[in-house]
């Protein structure tokens, strides 16, 4: 399993994962345009690609593939370790 | 600068690479609504053209088959990425989805707003995803 906090360390891994929240079972296409018109983000399919590719080595986004395509959906299950490591607690003043 | 009066070509036809070429011309124009404008046997295949409308100015698309082996990995990429081959322009991008989804065509992508354009996304059956787009501005 890949590293979340580098997964994480990246604002359009981010924005990734901001778009695959709002709908599963996307295509690269699909969050390409997202990125370019929500985000302002053009990097070049490749690019994204491989985004994708380290969001999926962290276990942050499965991939299905289903007859010819590919699809992207969010796995938020891993973020829970963050909280377990750090649970919330507010300094007293 | 082109001088729009000098022009002596028109966009006749562009070709579409397809698994299969009935199945294509099933699609194309029993569930998209193009029209047949010709079908000519040449040997194993068709010389196969449709057209949106019935004016002659439209451009045709040649549904062509995938007899090259360059073309199968090629499209084979595209869809994978979900990567849609052309766009058709539609007013209502919601009913028109809503329309396809019932006749049972596969979208990868629903109406998403995009900004200036919706887009939807749909599998054509024969190898090849097409973009429904929607301007809104």
């Amino acid at each position: 399993m890949g590293d979340i906090f580098k997964a994480l360390a990246d604002g359009t891994r981010r924005a990734l994962l901001d778009e695959l929240l709002e709908r599963d079972e996307q295509t690269l296409f699909e969050l390409c345009s997202r990125l370019a018109m929500k985000h302002d983000l053009t990097p070049t399919r490749q690019a994204v690609s491989q985004h994708l590719d380290v969001l999926e080595a962290a276990g942050l986004v499965v991939v299905e593939r289903r007859g010819r395509y590919k699809l992207h959906t969010i796995d938020t299950a891993p973020l829970a370790q963050i909280a377990e490591r750090w649970p919330t607690r507010k300094a007293s003043s | 600068m082109a001088d729009p009066e000098g022009i002596l070509v028109k966009l006749q036809t562009i070709s579409i690479f397809v698994d299969d070429q009935q199945r294509a011309v099933d699609f194309y124009t029993g569930t998209l609504g193009f029209e047949v404008t010709a079908d000519v046997p040449l040997g194993e295949h068709r010389w196969l053209t449709v057209r949106l409308g019935s004016s002659p100015e439209a451009t045709e698309v040649s549904l062509e088959p995938k007899g090259h082996p360059a073309v199968a990995p090629f499209t084979d990429a595209l869809a994978g990425d979900g990567i849609p081959w052309c766009v058709l322009g539609v007013d209502d991008i919601e009913a028109e989805h809503q329309r396809l989804a019932g006749l049972g065509v596969t979208f990868t992508q629903p109406p998403v707003d995009v900004g200036p354009v919706i887009v939807a996304v749909l599998d054509d059956t024969c190898g090849n995803l097409l973009q429904l787009a929607q301007y809104t501005s």
